[in-house]
């Protein structure tokens, strides 16, 4: 069951890749067939894996039969073993639901989305590679394995991102998302080094049995001490940080829009992204037993939330805007698994997988509707003109803000709770930026509304009247989700985070007994429960005051406070600070590597050098060949006096 | 003459047979008819024929007679498996350079009977040469070998480059000749013999006797009299002008039996009555070997002539040849026997290539005309290709097997510097190979050669490349004979 859940979308991909270059050259009639049976080939595989999925989920999330199924070894080296495996728990249980779920959604709403492409087969091929990769990531039995399936949905990411290449742009972004993963990549390389170094293994469940006994190590880094597994615990974080694009190393995933919408809703919101949380729950055996690297974990996920939420506030590309809200609600889950509330990070994973591909999904068929314009400033007026999308939009903004009962509700309000029950002093700085960020994402999120769907309309007339609803086949998979995004909630908040959270996650997940947040946030107290509700109400208000009620004052508040929006509205000025700091000094080194080093030193002295030098040898020797035979006898006697002279001076002597 | 002191004439059957089927041919070409250029045409034509006939007929002599080491004539010529290797090589470079020859002796209006008869003169000197177990046999195989290659230089006597060519050659070869005489005088003022047994049991006496200076003195003027004969550096000048000047055909026969003939002396003489004495002249052959590997690699870039270029070619391939003589060991002389038979069908080969550069019934020897061979006569460039490659020593081809025995030599008796510098040399040296066969097939095609290609040569193209190829699933045809010769010339 398991091996056909993973394999069926590589192999899905492969044929769909078949087909890819079979469809070059063919005529147009054969093309369109072609199209739609790699389209056929690729969703039927995908629902049959999400279909294996939830019968999963029953068996081993539902019903506890935990296992691990081993495939073959991968390597054996020495003492250092690696096998291919596919470990099944809860956790695994759970997002194997969420990728499989939306992954297959996603590839639906695909077929009406990318109608009008040249490339489907080569579009459907990447999103099932995509696919099997993450399920790689997730079913890993150890760090190599997640490794492999972590450079896998990097290099899918790369491949959709820049997947229309003939924009610069998406060929830029597409760059940038490899290189800031890159650095990721390195630390989550370096953190498997380090792994290995303290345990002598690689295998997840070797290391979580032993990691109690390694929780006093130390390890020796430039002669200083330091405690082994906080060690560790970092630099796996900073891996965890470039996929999930934390504060620092966020950068790409705004410009990774440029993309196909449905790879937004799919990798860049649902599936990839949340690869960091997952690894720090999955390795919570671990980092439960470094206090230092979970208030690491807390602050950059709590300080992630409010960073993005602020730029989010005042982006005018419909798709930025949920970009940026990602990358905050990715910081809500990582502090949540900062203060131990592992679970709580998971659900919050979970819903957000919904609603966030909902409204990615929304907005793509809002830009289809209004014939791929993306920037809000020229939209407006619409909602009656698709209704069905807009009542779509609501659900997946009511989910987001977490207004009761959505799905969003429940897990952002424990991830919360949790914050502030931990009662330690990175967990209140975390619960008060996750509660401002609350606020944010209300105003931030009816501000999108108001603007693509209200008012008068700023397109331009041929756009208005060409303004259609998406034909059923996005339609569908979007009303699936948005079923989710209300349900998910209220459904599973019994199992992820309340009475039977133990035995629901069972092996699967580990919290200490000093580390009792998730306990504890039953416990709290009134107002913090209901201040997210309050904060969201009063987000909303605000943004139905500044664009509906009175839409100038959004520019006079700008003009007002003008240096806090304009550090807004730039981003904080990251990009121009990386711009400065690592690409210009990048540049000029290469640069200068490339002229003076490797053209004027390495060439010069190297290959040109010594072909030069061969080309003046040979001229020399040449010209010793001058045709007149005295030359040529006087040659010869020299020859014999020479090598008689030799002779005499170091034999005979 | 009482009959018990007539000498035994087996062992030197082949060699008295070729001499009398020599002195038959030039009676046989004198008396046919030459009257008009039809009748002199095809008297040549049947020499040529009777010529090529002689040479496989000594060839199956000297195969009968192979075996065991036998001496005659006093000691002054010796028989064994190593000379039969080496006969069998001169024979088959000699026939094979004048089975292509025929065309373009014809073509050049040169079809004398002469030229046969004054190759296989010159093939019969060299096996005396190969056989030669004294000094003075040495020297008369020498000079009749050198005597026939001068007038074969300048054969084309209406043509000024080819006169030039063949008085440069005697010049120069006499002042070799000289040197040789004046080495071997030396040798016997200071050691009382000529006859190589006698003066290895002399020298063999290791430790407690010394040679007096005057032999290794001897020895050196030796050294660079059989250095000129196989153009080693720095005894070389005259190669490249006689190559150059001398007509194609010569200048093959000149690149493949004179040269195996030349090492063969040398293998015998330093291996042989010298051979104890090998702490003394091995640092010359090292240096000897050095200087020919390096000139050779290096002086050929600058050619524009690919006659000029298969000289200093030939000159590079001798540097080689000559390491596995400077490691004197059973191994090295077994990779320099190796090397000789691959170079062989090598150079033959490449020569059979170059006869075909005809454009409207003339020769042309420049580089820049092989451009564009490969859509003219692609079967032509191909086997072109594959002797550049095997020159250039790459693998599989059979170039690749003659660096790699005498390498491995060097480097089983720890000369690693002379290995090092050979690698270096053949980088180098590939250089100017794969030019030809960018000319061939990327450079903007000119005229196309005269498509006729006369059946000898498609012949030996066909043979040598298919040796060069194949030489690799079967080695054991040339490596089996050549470890017997190895070891026959150390006395086994």
């Amino acid at each position: 069951m398991i091996t056909a859940v993973v394999f069926l979308p590589l192999i899905a991909a492969i044929i769909a890749g078949i087909m890819a270059f079979m469809r070059h050259g063919a005529d147009e009639h054969r093309s369109h067939s072609i199209d739609r049976l790699s389209q056929w080939v690729t969703c039927g595989a995908l629902l049959l894996s999400a279909a294996g999925s939830i019968s999963i989920f029953f068996d081993v999330a539902l019903g506890g039969n935990s296992y691990t199924y081993e495939l073959m070894t991968w390597i054996d080296s020495g003492t250092f073993e690696v096998s291919w495996a596919l470990k099944v728990d809860s956790l695994t249980a759970v997002m194997l639901i969420v990728v499989t779920g939306v992954s297959s959604m996603v590839h639906i709403y695909s077929i009406g989305y990318m109608h009008h492409d040249r490339h489907v087969p080569r579009f459907m091929a990447y999103l099932s590679l995509f696919t099997f990769f993450m399920l790689m990531l997730i079913t890993a039995d150890n760090l190599i394995q997640m490794f492999f399936g972590w450079e896998g949905v990097g290099l899918a990411s790369y491949l959709l991102i820049g997947f229309w290449y003939h924009k610069p742009t998406a060929n830029a972004a597409a760059i940038k998302a490899f290189v800031v993963n890159r650095v990721g990549d390195f630390g989550f390389a370096l953190g498997i080094f380090c792994v290995f170094v303290i345990f002598q293994s690689v295998d997840l469940d070797t290391i979580f049995a032993a990691a109690p006994g390694h929780a006093n190590d130390t390890l020796e880094v430039f002669s200083v001490e330091f405690d082994a597994l906080t060690i560790a615990c970092l630099l796996l974080f900073v891996g965890a940080m470039g996929k999930s694009a934390q504060l620092g190393l966020h950068t790409w995933l705004p410009d990774a829009m440029e993309g196909p919408t449905p790879v937004s809703a799919l990798i860049h919101a649902a599936t990839m992204v949340t690869a960091g949380v997952f690894m720090v729950a999955r390795l919570s055996p671990v980092f439960e037993f470094s206090d230092v690297a979970l208030a690491v974990v807390t602050i950059v996920g709590a300080s992630t939330c409010i960073f993005a939420a602020t730029i989010a506030c005042t982006q005018n590309d419909i798709k930025r805007v949920i970009a940026y809200s990602t990358c905050s609600q990715l910081g809500y889950m990582f502090f949540a698994c900062g203060v131990s509330a592992y679970s709580a990070g998971i659900f919050h994973l979970t819903t957000h997988a919904f609603f966030k591909a909902l409204l990615f999904l929304g907005a793509g068929a809002v830009i289809h509707a209004m014939s791929d314009e993306q920037d809000m400033r020229k939209m407006g007026g619409i909602w009656k003109l698709i209704p069905v999308t807009y009542a779509l939009m609501w659900i997946g903004n009511l989910a987001l803000a977490g207004i009761p009962p959505f799905a969003g509700f429940y897990s952002k309000d424990i991830v919360l709770e949790a914050a502030y029950a931990a009662n330690t002093g990175v967990g209140t700085y975390a619960f008060y930026m996750g509660l401002l960020a609350a606020f944010l994402t209300a105003f931030y999120s009816w501000r999108l509304l108001f603007m693509t769907f209200h008012g008068a309309p700023r397109a331009d007339e041929k756009t208005m009247a060409h303004v259609h609803e998406s034909p059923m086949v996005m339609i569908g998979p979007l009303l699936v989700l948005a079923t989710g995004a209300v349900l998910a909630g209220w459904v599973m908040y019994d199992n992820f985070v309340g009475g039977s959270v133990v035995q629901f996650w069972g092996n699967a997940i580990l919290v200490l007994e000093n580390h009792p947040a998730l306990e504890n946030a039953r416990y709290v107290p009134t107002w913090v429960k209901l201040s997210p509700l309050v904060v969201g109400g009063v987000g909303i208000v605000l943004a139905y005051i500044m664009y509906i009620a009175k839409p100038d004052l959004p520019a006079r508040m700008a003009e007002t406070f003008r240096p806090i929006y304009l550090m807004s509205f730039n981003k904080w000025y990251v990009d121009e600070l990386y711009d400065k700091i690592f690409v210009r000094p990048a540049f000029y080194l290469g640069r200068q590597l490339w002229k003076v080093g490797d053209g004027t030193l390495i060439d010069g002295v190297g290959p040109d050098g010594i072909a030069r030098a061969v080309r003046m040898l040979a001229r020399r020797v040449s010209a010793l060949q001058s045709g007149y035979v005295y030359h040529y006898a006087f040659g010869m006697m020299i020859g014999v006096v020479t090598l008689i002279t030799w002779y005499l001076f170091t034999s005979a002597g | 003459m009482p009959l018990s002191e007539m000498p035994n004439l087996v062992p030197a059957l082949p060699e008295l047979f070729l001499a009398v089927a020599i002195l038959a041919l030039l009676m046989i070409g004198v008396f046919l008819k030459s009257d008009t250029a039809d009748n002199a045409m095809r008297t040549s034509r049947q020499i040529w024929m009777l010529s090529i006939l002689t040479l496989v007929l000594t060839a199956l002599l000297v195969l009968t007679v192979s075996g065991e080491r036998l001496y005659t004539f006093n000691g002054m010529f010796v028989t064994d498996q190593f000379a039969v290797f080496m006969k069998i090589l001169i024979l088959g470079g000699a026939g094979l350079t004048l089975l292509i020859s025929r065309d373009y002796l014809e073509m050049n209006s040169m079809g004398r009977f002469e030229y046969g008869i004054l190759c296989i003169f010159a093939t019969l000197g060299m096996l005396m040469m190969v056989s030669a177990n004294d000094l003075i046999s040495l020297y008369v195989g020498l000079e009749m070998q050198s005597l026939s290659l001068y007038v074969l230089a300048a054969f084309r006597r209406d043509e000024q480059r080819s006169t030039e060519a063949g008085l440069k050659y005697f010049v120069l070869g006499a002042l070799a000749s000289g040197m040789l005489l004046y080495g071997s005088s030396l040798i016997y003022g200071f050691s009382g013999t000529t006859n190589f047994t006698v003066m290895a049991e002399m020298f063999a006496h290791g430790g407690d006797y010394a040679p007096s200076l005057g032999v290794i003195i001897g020895i050196v003027f030796i050294l660079a009299g059989l250095a000129f004969k196989v153009s080693a550096v720095p005894f070389h000048m005259w190669t490249p002008d006689v190559y150059e000047g001398a007509p194609t055909p010569v200048t093959a026969f000149f690149a493949v039996a004179p040269k195996i003939a030349g090492l063969a002396l040398f293998l015998r003489v330093m291996t042989g009555p010298f051979g104890d004495l090998v702490d003394q002249w091995q640092q010359i052959i090292v240096f000897v070997s050095i200087a020919s590997m390096v000139l050779g690699a290096f002086a050929a870039i600058n050619q524009t002539n690919i006659k000029r270029m298969m000289a200093y070619s030939s000159i590079g391939h001798v540097g080689y040849a000559l390491i596995g003589l400077a490691v004197g060991t059973e191994t090295g002389v077994y990779g320099v026997l190796v090397y000789l038979g691959i170079y062989m069908f090598m150079t033959v080969g490449t020569f059979a290539c170059i006869l075909c550069m005809r454009r409207g019934e003339r020769m042309v020897e420049d580089i820049s005309d092989l451009a564009g061979l490969s859509k003219s006569q692609p079967l032509l460039a191909m086997a072109l290709t594959i002797f550049m490659f095997s020159m250039a020593g790459i693998p599989p081809l059979a170039g690749f097997f003659g660096k790699f025995y005498v390498f491995m030599a060097a480097v089983e008796a720890q000369l690693y510097g002379l290995a090092v510098i050979g690698l270096v040399t053949s980088v180098v040296g590939a250089f100017y190979y794969l030019r030809i066969i960018r000319v061939v097939y990327f450079d903007e095609a000119g005229d196309p050669f005269d498509k006729a290609v006369s059946r000898p040569i498609a012949f030996v193209v066909t043979l040598s490349a298919a040796i060069m190829v194949f030489f690799i699933l079967y080695p054991a045809l040339l490596l089996d004979p050549a470890a017997a010769a190895a070891s026959a010339l150390f006395g086994g």
